[in-house]
């Protein structure tokens, strides 16, 4: 495959409620930085894409009007996925295979307080026999954190070190300016459950934000950048869909994408994991893998602050900064969709090519 | 004899959303709040957008210049509605104008009245008709609709690229 | 590096405005079950399957296929959907195309779709957004105007819309998955409809259709039993703001700029003469003419007259929509896909009563949102 590499990822804060700024407002500063900081102008650009939601911002087609934070003009070749914004990228690495082009910008948005997002989770279900029921995302995620207990894969301890990890890195991440204060796993155990059997700090507060990303492929990938983010594998998979048909302590998809991402090969350093339930970050970093030497999460992950939509791309651009910033030679970016972790993305970075 | 088929359920959903009208529209609605149409210039080209996006679609830049416009404008085309729509009370046929504003580079759509469909044309004149100022809100609902000015049609010259 | 990639399936479902005989897990597997049969595949030879539909409130679920993730056998393989407003069927068909030209994939399902029925499709499209202009038009409420400033900047005949809208229908007699059926239709019948959004009439409009279409993507290597694939000669996209100052919305950029690019990468520099028919997404009768001009078969101001003379009929020397278009099926998600699987269709010399004699190089086209979002292909019996 072609050399493509993260050369630049910036991001908006993650707020609980930006009653400011509508969606282009968040959008348009991020896609800036994230050109700027390259060097290079829209019309530098040779594939743009993005992954956002129509049902987060209630009305169809809203994609529309976020293309007008990019500056389309004149035209220029776009696309767009109902998908997180990491599969917005995978849209674009495999443009950028084709060799015609050198340049791709991804972006995604998402503005989780427009509306209640554990109740629009619902409305991703079996309509038949599952949206009827209107369970929301949170307590489907109990079952599977239930499950997980049950099966003694964790523990209700090993949960809360998870949420204090998250809580203590968050506190050093701009991009989280409303992290919840640091807390130990004694103080957070003794917390009240909200949905059995989990505990606030079991469950990501949602926030509102935006990211952008900028591929370049081949030898102008270090024109611009003093170091690259390679991407050495990247791969997506898909599970069945009815919870009740999964055995929800594993993630098969999530193993899958990760050795074809080549996530087992070892040696990662780094791993940011979209885990908006702490159980989840566990379940992940058995599928893929990720030993005790692997930090992850130290951006505070998904769990500190999930902005739906974005939360997949903001791993990516996480993971990738670390090798950017030097403290990090091969790191992995994942994202996940659907009820359950159902949908999983794997992005192996490394520093050299 | 297999039994009927059930061919449909219904899955009733309600969903409920605070809509962030931005920063730049909220300059926007402020303004109509007081009766007046600020458009804003795009700071590469000019341009003067009206209503607002807030942002200069065509370079990705926030427009921050407020100009007044006028609330009479041209018809730069139209179509003619007979078609009632669920949602609408509105009195069928009625006119729907892309109205080039006195002083915007860009059309927006918007309901004419008060004008026989049989004399709707391109170049017609028109101008706002509000709602009483008692009744002003931050929404561009303050607009009943546009009627025309009985003014001489616009040259052609004069609203040809916005067609 | 860039692999060649060909349509060796092509599968779709009847068309009609509530399927109910089958949900939306059975409407796609229609399709795509046609398709894999054609290409003399199982789902289990599939590596990726690539969904495209129009906005999921349309249906009432959201990213519907994850929950139909079984039905279209994508478990355990990589799953992407593409949502670009009308244009969607068209790009999902690209990005597909993308993963076999770049190496990435060997063979790929494509599905497109929309069952407007499950939901109401209207109520959709005119949701009342805060702050806005009080405005209730509708979809032909938007472009109306447009095909006004057509008609008035080129002097077409006024009957040149019927004249459209009476041969798609008569095309879409020779199409057994066609909606809209209608042995009798005539001018006079045309004319007399319900002056809709003036001057779109009833009978000049799209219906609305539940419907789904599924292409086999596969790379040189990977044909299989396929003895007539139709090769993917050239693909483009673009994208111009919905709005913006000097805008044209009758002959937009993004679209000329997008069939230049398409006609660079597969050497054509007299479109009208070198292909042999074009599948182009017109949902208004008047976008026929007004597109011949976008994509440069006729010149500005001319493009009527392929229409009035007969140019664009299934015996013309510019074929155009011989499956009867979209103006007699429109599943919205789907409209852009069935677009490229009829010019696929075309030159695999399997479109039945609706063939073009010796179609030997076919252009597919979709357009969405605002006209503003094209995507083009160009497939041919001969290998690049």
């Amino acid at each position: 495959m072609r050399d493509v590499a993260v050369v630049s990822f910036a991001q908006a804060p993650n707020l609980r409620a930006d009653r400011e700024r509508n969606e282009v407002e968040i959008v348009m500063p991020v896609v800036r930085e994230a050109l700027d900081s390259v060097g290079l102008e829209q019309s530098d650009i040779g594939f743009t894409v993005s992954g956002s939601c129509d049902y987060l911002t209630g009305v169809p087609f809203s994609f529309v009007m976020a293309l007008d934070a990019v500056g389309a003009w004149p035209p220029i070749e776009e696309s767009h996925v109902e998908m997180d914004g990491a599969w917005a990228l995978y849209e674009a690495w495999v443009r950028l295979q084709h060799g015609d082009i050198d340049t791709a910008l991804i972006y995604s948005f998402g503005k989780t307080s427009l509306t209640d997002l554990d109740k629009v989770m619902s409305c991703q279900l079996d309509p038949y026999t599952l949206m009827p029921l209107w369970p929301g995302g949170i307590s489907l995620a109990g079952l599977q954190a239930s499950a997980m207990l049950a099966a003694g894969t964790v523990s209700e301890a090993d949960m809360a070190a998870v949420a204090s990890h998250s809580r203590e890195a968050a506190q050093g991440n701009p991009a989280i300016p409303e992290a919840e204060g640091p807390a130990d796993v004694d103080e957070l155990l003794s917390r009240p459950r909200v949905a059995h059997p989990l505990r606030e700090h079991d469950i990501a507060p949602s926030t509102d934000g935006a990211a952008a990303i900028v591929l370049v492929a081949g030898d102008r990938a270090a024109e611009v950048c003093d170091k690259p983010a390679w991407i050495s594998g990247i791969d997506h998979r898909v599970d069945t869909h009815a919870p009740g048909n999964r055995d929800l302590t594993t993630c098969p998809s999530a193993r899958m994408a990760g050795e074809r991402a080549g996530a087992g090969r070892g040696g990662i350093e780094v791993a940011e994991v979209y885990a908006p339930f702490s159980h989840q970050q566990l379940l992940l970093a058995s599928e893929l893998g990720l030993g005790d030497g692997v930090d992850i999460n130290p951006s505070g992950g998904a769990l500190a602050g999930h902005t739906f939509m974005v939360a997949g791309l903001a791993r990516i651009g996480e993971a990738a900064r670390r090798i950017h910033d030097g403290t990090a030679s091969r790191v992995l970016g994942h994202a996940t969709a659907g009820p359950c972790l159902q949908q999983n993305l794997v992005c192996v970075m490394e520093a050299g090519r | 004899m297999a039994e009927d088929p059930i061919t449909g359920i219904v899955c009733p959903i309600r969903l409920d959303y605070t809509i962030t009208p931005g920063r730049a529209q909220t300059r926007f609605l402020r303004g109509l709040e007081n009766g007046k149409l600020l458009g804003q210039r795009c700071p590469a080209t000019g341009k003067v957008y009206m209503p607002p996006r807030g942002s200069s679609p065509t370079h990705g830049l926030p427009t921050t210049e407020e100009v007044e416009v006028a609330d009479r404008g041209t018809v730069t085309t139209f179509c003619i509605v007979n078609l009632q729509f669920a949602s609408t009370v509105r009195e069928i046929p009625y006119v729907c104008a892309q109205i080039l504003l006195d002083g915007a580079d860009i059309p927006f759509f918007f309901v004419v009245q008060e004008v026989d469909v049989n004399e709707i044309r391109m170049g017609m004149r028109v101008e706002a008709v509000w709602k009483d100022p008692s009744e002003w809100g931050p929404t561009l609902e303050n607009i009943l609709f546009f009627k025309p000015t009985g003014e001489a049609d616009a040259p052609r010259e004069s609203y040809k690229e916005h067609v | 590096m860039s692999e060649l990639c060909a349509v060796t399936g092509v599968g779709q479902t009847h068309h009609d405005a509530e399927r109910s005989d089958v949900s939306m897990h059975g409407l796609v597997r229609e399709a795509a079950v046609r398709a894999l049969a054609d290409a003399g595949l199982e789902w289990k030879d599939i590596d990726a399957v690539v969904v495209g539909k129009a906005p999921d409130q349309f249906e009432g679920v959201m990213m519907p296929e994850l929950m139909m993730a079984d039905a279209l056998g994508a478990v355990g393989k990589p799953l992407l959907r593409v949502h670009t407003a009308g244009s969607v069927g068209g790009s999902t068909g690209l990005v597909a195309a993308k993963l076999v030209q770049g190496g990435v994939h060997k063979r790929v399902l494509v599905v497109a779709w929309e069952k407007q029925s499950e939901a109401d499709a209207s109520w959709v499209l005119m949701m009342k957004i805060p702050f806005a202009a009080p405005l209730v038009a509708g979809a032909g409420g938007y472009f109306a105007p447009y095909i006004r400033a057509y008609m008035e900047r080129s002097g077409a005949p006024k009957d040149t819309g019927i004249k459209v809208a009476v041969k798609d229908r008569l095309n879409a007699l020779k199409n057994p998955y066609a909606h809209l059926k209608m042995p009798d239709i005539t001018e006079e019948m045309v004319a007399d409809s319900l002056m809709l959004w003036d001057p779109i009439r009833y009978l000049e409009t799209c219906p609305s259709s539940d419907g789904a279409c599924a292409l086999v993507l596969t790379a040189e290597d990977a044909l299989g039993s396929c003895e007539n694939p139709a090769w993917v000669v050239s693909t483009a996209m673009r994208s111009e703001p919905t709005m913006f100052a000097g805008r044209d919305g009758v002959n937009p950029q993004a679209g000329i700029d997008c069939a230049a690019e398409l006609y660079r990468k597969g050497g054509i520099t007299d479109p009208r003469r070198q292909i042999d028919v074009a599948e182009i997404y017109v949902p208004f009768s008047w976008f026929e003419p007004m597109w011949m001009e976008n994509l440069g078969f006729a010149e500005q101001g001319e493009g009527w007259k392929m229409t009035m003379s007969g140019a664009t009929a299934l015996d013309g020397d510019m074929p155009i929509n011989a499956s009867g278009g979209v103006l007699s099926t429109n599943p919205i998600g789907a409209s852009g896909l069935l677009r490229f699987a009829e010019a696929a269709l075309q030159v695999r010399g399997m479109a039945g009563e609706h063939q073009v004699d010796g179609a030997k190089l076919a252009m597919g086209h979709a357009y969405g949102g605002g006209s503003q979002y094209f995507a083009m292909w160009l497939v041919s019996s001969d290998k690049p």
